[in-house]
């Protein structure tokens, strides 16, 4: 019928709202990570506490660990902290630090006063590891698996919320595999 | 879904505060060795995404991340790689987020090939509609009605000073 | 009291809004006279009642009144007088009673200056713009009151220092006239709609009100490029934000609406399309303001971001160009016209300059939203930005310079080939000419060729169209206004093209590390570093550097500056810029660098202005063209025959 093409304008409006409707829901500055699935780039951090000593992922081998990038100028990296600390106490997680950007002194009187639940702390003044790592804020933290995997990318604090909904699921089912 | 938001927002706030994204140009004088090095790296930055500001390339940021980057970048110029190393470099690490000019794979087909779609479409409606009107008739006929409606218009003209 | 005082009245608008929709629609479709005559007035005191409700939120910013929220939000007691005033649309709340504003205004004036319409469709005219109305309104009231009450803190936050400048306080207003205003033509083509048929006297009502929209976002449009240029410091003017594209999309097809209005109007023909290009300029318009609001793009431009809102906008937008392009899909084939032109004609090249108008507005709209249907479809984020836009806008504007030059020569209906390819063998030896001599004085470059070539066709070819209208004419006045203002805007976008060609092709910049006394030579001027000195503002403290450029004839000095405004940790620099009509001199201030060193930017950018200048001058055709007696004339002539007839009728 020739009058159908005057229908033509309103079919792609329809199809235009539903897309902005699915946008609605959707963060646009969450940037996904292309890591994902990848082995955790490599690096050779100097441990804040222990400056003679370095911290590599391959020490961390054969096991499930959290890599955490943190600093003491980041509030939502304080909050963050005392949650870490549950984790890695209850849930016996390993999580390792890098100390992104920060003075060495604040990041000492941070772990003071927030807590520390790291196994190591690398630092990373100069943003080295961090840029391989495709980190563009903090709080951020990547679960790893044994075989130095990333299988999971966490933009934001790790959570009671995230941890409940997801990561515990996942971090049993890493440790179960071979 | 209500908390994701909330925490993504927080989340927003943090970054844009801190790492805030600023007005101010960010000047840095380096030195390059050749003006084509030069050219290269203002190319980069200008392609290159600053990933914590709200919509702004490298050059225009004064993000603490895009310091780095542009760092990172200037590296990579002086050690004489190329523009395609750089993309690799940064998408390997961000993903194409990171790019202003968005790759050419079977996802952004349409994007690339659209207007090209666009057009053609465009031009064979008009064609279509122009060959219509060739052979549109004669003005339209009037009916009696309007007929008389346009005589009666027209002496109402007349009689008006 | 004041600010409760704004908030019941624009509840009263609000309640005006509906009567203006409800009765005048209902009357015009069941003939009630009586509720058609209801429109004007209400319109009038919609108009009234909001302007009551902005003047009260402006006299909250003036009395520092902190206990309104979006007053403490976004100003303080520091600010200057006129940034206070310009605070009231620097946000979210307040920007919207602004647009609810204008569209009332808008209304009003279709009410005082629509004697020659008929009553009915101005009665349907002012009730669409109601039914928008009404969706601000309510908006505003459910969910962004610009009079919510907070405790009272001592002191506000502060208007944002980006947004600290003559430049960017007068910009929304002159966007939101033109985004606003295109609700008016949407509104008479809707009201054509209903109304079942559509003629040309109704081309002829539209015309003016689409050229005043059509003007004022041209305007609204350069202010905003031109703001970015001096203020952020980066001597970019359009960036393709996805906000800059959602004032352009409607702006480009505004344009094609325009001249589609053009051909109704005088043959009678394209009447489908025009109503189409109508409800499209608004939709983009609404489009427009969805985006910015809801958080689905980033934007340094965007408002504070919800979804929920987005949810609310996205649903009014649905709906209104639901109905729209609903009632289009219904009564589209009864207003189609079957006007014969031949290939070569008028009719032919308006359609083609109108083709290539919305396939740009497609691309745009696609690379703006591509994003977000790339996640939507599940694979992940991607940009798409300046290289993107840059590329095809350079490429589809190409056809659309040469139909433009040549558009405006041809006749209506049929025109001779062999009597215009006379006329455009010349204009091409010009141009290529023009072209050929950029590039001997600036130096080597294809898009310089082309870009100056195309412009210089446009001009000559405009200047063709003048000489063969002036042949035959006794008289300078016998020419009617709408072609010297088409002459005028074609005149515009030359100048405009050859501003963006010469400037993005022959700028040139440099970050040197400079000390007190040194020099830096770029491009033919000597940059010296004078000094630095510490400098304080009301509301900002800062570092102003004096910088002299001289070319040996010429010298100017420049004042380059980092401020820190109290409110905020945000530096922000002031450029000193030397502006001229053939480059503009431009020195932006960096950090110090130590050891006595301060690194600066500089430029030299041949041309730039004409950017600006392209655009005032395709505003000023606007104006021109509104003012054609021949919009008046048919006024003045439907009074002498109403006069006429009453008079007879008295007599009898």
């Amino acid at each position: 019928m020739k009058s159908l093409r005057f229908a033509i304008p309103l079919i792609i409006f329809i199809g235009l709202m539903l897309l902005m409707l699915k946008g609605l829901w959707q963060d646009p500055k969450l940037v996904d990570s292309p890591l994902i699935g990848k082995p955790v780039p490599d690096f050779s951090l100097p441990e804040l506490l222990d400056p003679s000593k370095s911290v590599e992922p391959e020490q961390f081998l054969g096991q499930v660990w959290l890599l955490n990038v943190w600093g003491s100028w980041c509030p939502e990296c304080w909050r963050e902290h005392g949650y870490l600390e549950e984790l890695s106490t209850r849930h016996g997680l390993t999580i390792v630090g890098i100390n992104w950007r920060d003075e060495t002194a604040d990041a000492v009187d941070m772990l003071r006063r927030a807590g520390n639940p790291y196994t190591a702390i690398g630092v990373d003044p100069e943003t080295t590891a961090v840029l391989d790592l495709g980190v563009y804020g903090a709080p951020e933290s990547y679960l790893i698996d044994k075989q130095g995997i990333i299988r999971f990318k966490q933009v934001g604090a790790v959570t009671p919320q995230l941890w409940n909904s997801e990561l515990e699921v996942l971090v049993k089912r890493l440790r179960s595999e071979g | 879904m209500k908390d994701k938001i909330r925490l993504c927002k927080r989340l927003l706030l943090l970054l844009v505060l801190l790492v805030g994204s600023s007005a101010m140009a960010a000047i840095e004088t380096y030195e390059f060795d050749t003006p084509e090095q030069e050219a290269l790296f203002k190319k980069m930055i200008v392609e290159l995404r600053c990933l914590v500001c709200q919509n702004q390339n490298l050059a225009d940021s004064n993000a603490e991340l895009a310091v780095d980057l542009r760092e990172k970048t200037y590296e990579m110029v002086k050690a004489g790689k190329s523009e395609a190393d750089i993309i690799e470099y940064m998408v390997a690490r961000y993903g194409d987020f990171v790019l202003y000019r968005p790759p050419v794979k079977s996802s952004t087909l349409f994007l690339w090939l659209g207007p090209l779609l666009f057009l053609a479409i465009a031009i064979i409606v008009a064609i279509r509609f122009i060959g219509s009107r060739q052979n549109a008739g004669a003005d339209p006929e009037l009916t009696d009605e309007q007929l008389q409606m346009a005589r009666d218009l027209l002496n109402k003209e007349k009689k008006s000073p | 009291m004041i600010p409760e005082i704004g908030h019941f009245a624009l509840i009263l608008a609000l309640g005006m809004a509906f009567i203006q929709t409800v009765f005048p629609l209902a009357g015009a479709q069941f003939g009630y006279q009586g509720w058609i005559h209801v429109a004007k007035p209400a319109a009038r005191l919609q108009a009234f009642f909001l302007t009551l409700s902005f003047a009260a939120l402006v006299w909250a910013f003036l009395a520092d009144d902190f206990s309104v929220r979006y007053v403490a939000s976004n100003s303080n007691t520091k600010l200057p007088t006129l940034y206070k005033v310009s605070a009231v649309w620097g946000a979210h709340e307040g920007s919207l009673l602004l647009w609810a504003l204008i569209l009332a205004i808008w209304g009003m004036m279709v009410s005082f200056f629509s004697r020659s319409i008929p009553q009915v469709m101005t009665a349907r005219v002012l009730g669409i713009l109601g039914i928008v109305s009404i969706g601000f309104l309510l908006f505003m009231l459910l969910t962004s009151n610009p009079f919510d009450r907070i405790p009272a803190p001592l002191e506000g936050r502060d208007l944002n220092p980006l947004l600290q400048d003559f430049g960017l306080a007068v910009h929304p207003p002159m966007l939101y006239m033109g985004y606003v205003g295109l609700a008016v033509p949407f509104a008479f083509a809707i009201a054509a709609m209903l109304g079942g048929h559509l003629d040309a006297a109704w081309a002829r009502w539209s015309r003016p009100w689409t050229n005043a929209a059509w003007m004022f976002l041209t305007l609204g449009i350069a202010l905003g490029s031109w703001w970015a240029y001096y203020e952020l410091g980066w001597g970019g003017w359009w960036f393709w934000d996805p906000v800059e594209n959602a004032s352009f999309m409607p702006w480009l097809v505004a344009t094609a609406l325009m001249h589609s209005l053009a051909v109704t109007e005088k043959r009678g023909a394209f009447k489908a399309w025009t109503v189409l290009l109508a409800i499209f300029a608004f939709s983009l318009s609404l489009l427009g303001t969805f985006l910015v609001r809801s958080g689905v793009l980033t934007s340094v431009h965007a408002f504070a971001s919800d979804p929920e809102r987005g949810v609310f906008i996205l649903g009014f937008l649905a709906f209104v160009i639901g109905s729209s392009l609903t009632l289009f899909a219904i009564r589209g084939n009864q207003i189609r016209s079957f006007v014969h032109f031949s290939l070569l004609s008028r009719e032919s090249g308006l359609l083609l300059n109108n083709i290539l108008l919305v396939v740009i507005t497609l691309v745009v709209l696609m690379g703006t939203i591509y994003p977000i249907l790339h996640n939507a479809m599940g694979w992940g984020n991607l940009s798409v930005g300046k290289p993107y836009f840059d590329f095809f806008f350079a490429v589809l504007s190409v056809p659309l310079l040469l139909a433009l030059g040549v558009a405006a020569l041809l006749r209506w209906k049929k025109d001779d080939a062999a009597a215009l390819v006379k006329k455009l063998v010349p204009a091409l030896i010009v141009s290529l000419l023009a072209g050929v001599l950029v590039m001997l004085w600036f130096g080597f470059s294809l898009g310089a060729i082309l870009g100056v070539g195309l412009a210089v066709w446009v001009i000559w070819l405009s200047g063709v169209a003048v000489r063969d209208q002036l042949r035959g004419k006794r008289r300078l006045s016998s020419i009617p206004r709408g072609f010297w203002g088409m002459i005028l805007g074609h005149l515009g976008v030359a100048v405009f093209t050859i501003g963006v060609t010469l400037t993005s092709i022959y700028s040139v910049e440099k970050d040197v590390g400079l000390g007190a006394g040194e020099s830096y030579e770029l491009s033919g001027y000597t940059f010296t570093f004078n000094e630095i000195r510490e400098i304080e503002g009301p509301n900002y403290s800062g570092t102003r550097g004096i910088v002299t450029a001289s070319d040996g004839d010429y010298s100017v000095m420049l004042y380059p500056e980092k401020r820190t405004y109290f409110s905020s940790s945000m530096p922000m620099t002031e450029a000193g810029i030397d502006a001229g009509l053939t480059r503009d001199l431009f020195v932006a201030l960096g950090e110090p660098l130590g050891n006595g060193k301060w690194a600066v930017r500089l430029y030299h950018k041949p041309f730039i202005r004409w950017i600006w200048l392209g655009t005032i001058i395709m505003g000023i055709g606007g104006i021109v063209a509104v003012t054609d007696k021949r919009y008046l004339r048919m006024a003045r002539r439907k009074k002498a025959t109403a006069a006429s007839v009453s008079s007879r009728g008295a007599t009898a």
